[in-house]
């Protein structure tokens, strides 16, 4: 077992603490991040307000606290759904025969051709704006990836010896890929996973930066971000910090990730002996 | 013919299905939309019943599906993509206009990131340092940091602060630099990590060995020699980089007020602007496919041998 380095230390407990924001936002901001207060409008960073204020007087620390839900919702939720579709349509161009799995594949060559970002723009553009829809939207255009590597891990999986065990004991076509095959597919899924819940943070916010995300007042670093573009003369923290929010919270994803992926590395479970 | 023009025609072919397919599901989406087409172009004015019945009318709503379905594949076959709900022009028209600034600005920023990747990569590759430590975390830094908030940092310090660079449009030479840095920003990482394991993997080969003996400086054997086969697994990614620059000036374009594709597809977005949205997506799929084909045949033409692999 390889030593757990210091920055991926750091880097897991920067990640659980976003998941703690997420979950009990109120532990690590006492503020409403949606109380208006005029008076203390565009305010910069102080011991009041540790990130200062927006234009509406509302205190961006807390607001970027909270905000951790909405992004961390669509950054999981979107990847759960491209995993949930990948399995399903990796599998089955697996498991179904030649023509089926030279059609999906067609299918998916052509949507993993396109940019994420534009496909996600066009889903959004048919479900309408909001946190679901983003995930939703996120989640198709991520899912072609998983669907590639679901079926190759299938088709190198379904060659190990215990999978021939399996099939000379009698095991049938659905059985053995969803007892056998997808089981040992599991560890290089689950670190594209972990990895892609850093990139659809940033598609969320980018949604939302383009005000395609949550409905306002629904405290969100992409459109906080986009809200403070338009005050960048009187106040630079408006802007800054909610973007420093999500490029730490995507650092510490990506080396967790990497790290798994170099655990992960030289242990296929694919492997014939 | 030749297995090179028939495998042409052949991924010719298919791409039309897949541009007739991608239409499809962008004519599909259009039905499903909830809300009524004549009330968003009207533009939320609530019309009388013979204006309403006329606009009805005039966008073909009151046939019945399988006509405007036909109706709309044929005036695909014309290159007749309708006519946009907010700009009242024809969606080929605005698109062909809006064309060429994100062009300029996708071949600014591919040139900026081409360039600077190049440059760290030749300067790391195959050295143990701390500065290639840093290089490597200046990569993960750039492939984590969402581009909209790089522009945004761009524009409060250089434009807002120091006032070096214009904060809105501007066609000039000048009002380019950041849109193209901030584009960049996003592509140097991934390029720099794909040039330096290219280079390593060649500055390992034969030729690099005997370009040394014959005296040729490292400088030069990295840059004259290693480079150019570094940089063929760059032709793989050019889908990913059309997409990336694509998908990217989106956000780019609204943030530094450029004019140019990209924003013409966030505000028919936001705007519900339905057939200038399908036009986008049918131009989109259609360079895409062509990009692939492409691609594959630059293959064929750099390694013969590619020709078993892809059919």
């Amino acid at each position: 077992m390889r030593r757990i380095g210091p920055g991926v230390a750091i880097s897991a407990l920067l990640v659980a603490l976003v998941g703690l924001a997420a979950i009990w936002p109120g532990l690590l901001a006492r503020a409403d991040p949606n109380a208006v207060e005029p008076v203390d409008a565009l305010l910069g960073p102080s011991g009041a307000h540790w990130f200062g204020t927006d234009q509406l007087g509302r205190d961006v620390y807390s607001r970027v606290v909270h905000g951790a839900r909405v992004s961390l919702f669509i950054g999981v939720g979107a990847t759960a759904i491209a995993l949930l579709l990948g399995c399903l349509v990796g599998m089955l161009a697996a498991a179904c025969g030649r023509l089926v799995d030279e059609i999906l594949m067609q299918i998916t060559d052509v949507l993993l051709s396109f940019p994420g970002l534009l496909l996600s723009l066009l889903v959004v553009a048919v479900l309408g704006p909001s946190s679901t829809n983003a995930a939703i939207a996120i989640g198709l255009s991520s899912a072609p990836g998983f669907a590639r590597l679901v079926r190759g891990e299938a088709l190198v999986i379904r060659q190990a010896g215990y999978v021939r065990t399996a099939v000379t004991f009698g095991a049938g076509r659905a059985r053995v890929h969803l007892r056998h095959v997808l089981p040992n597919a599991f560890a290089p899924l689950l670190v594209l996973a972990l990895l892609s819940v850093g990139a659809a943070v940033i598609a969320g916010s980018s949604l939302s930066f383009l005000g395609l995300g949550p409905r306002v007042p629904t405290a969100e670093w992409g459109s906080m971000l986009a809200q403070g573009k338009d005050f960048l003369t009187i106040s630079w923290a408006m802007a800054v910090f909610p973007g420093l929010a999500i490029t730490v919270t995507v650092i510490a994803i990506n080396i967790v990730g990497r790290d798994l992926q170099r655990r992960f590395e030289g242990r296929h479970p694919g492997g014939t002996f | 013919m030749t297995p090179t023009a028939r495998w042409l025609a052949r991924r010719l072919a298919l791409s039309v299905l897949v541009v007739v397919g991608a239409a499809t599901v962008a004519f599909g989406a259009l039905q499903i939309v909830p809300g009524d087409p004549v009330h968003v172009m009207m533009g939320g004015a609530a019309p009388s019943p013979e204006v309403y019945q006329q606009t009805r009318h005039e966008l073909g709503y009151d046939r019945p599906l399988p006509v405007r379905y036909g109706r709309f594949l044929g005036q695909l076959l014309r290159g007749d993509l309708g006519r946009s709900y907010q700009l009242h022009r024809p969606v080929a028209e605005v698109i062909g206009s809006q064309l060429w600034p994100t062009v300029q600005l996708a071949l600014a920023a591919f040139g900026l990131a081409f360039v600077a990747a190049a440059a760290l990569a030749v300067a790391t590759a195959g050295r143990r340092s701390g500065w290639r430590r840093l290089s490597s975390a200046a990569e993960l830094v750039m492939i984590s940091t969402p581009g909209f908030w790089v522009g945004v940092l761009l524009l409060t310090a250089f434009s807002f602060r120091l006032q070096l660079f214009p904060v809105a449009g501007g066609d000039s030479l000048e009002g380019i630099v950041l849109p193209a840095v901030t584009l960049a920003l996003g592509l140097i990482g991934v390029f720099a990590q794909v040039m330096r394991e290219g280079l390593e993997r060649a500055l390992e080969q034969p030729f690099v060995l005997s370009a040394r003996a014959r005296g040729t400086g490292e400088t030069a054997v990295r840059l004259r020699h290693a480079l150019r086969h570094a940089l063929i697994p760059m032709v793989t990614l050019a889908g990913w980089i059309v997409g990336t620059l694509l998908g990217g000036a989106v956000l780019v374009e609204t943030i530094f007020s450029r004019e140019g594709l990209g924003r013409i597809t966030a505000t028919a977005i936001a705007g519900r602007d339905l057939p200038l949205v399908t036009g986008v997506a049918v131009v989109a799929a259609t360079i895409f496919t062509l990009l692939n084909i492409a691609v594959d045949l630059l293959y064929r033409v750099i390694d013969p041998r590619m020709k078993e692999v892809i059919r």
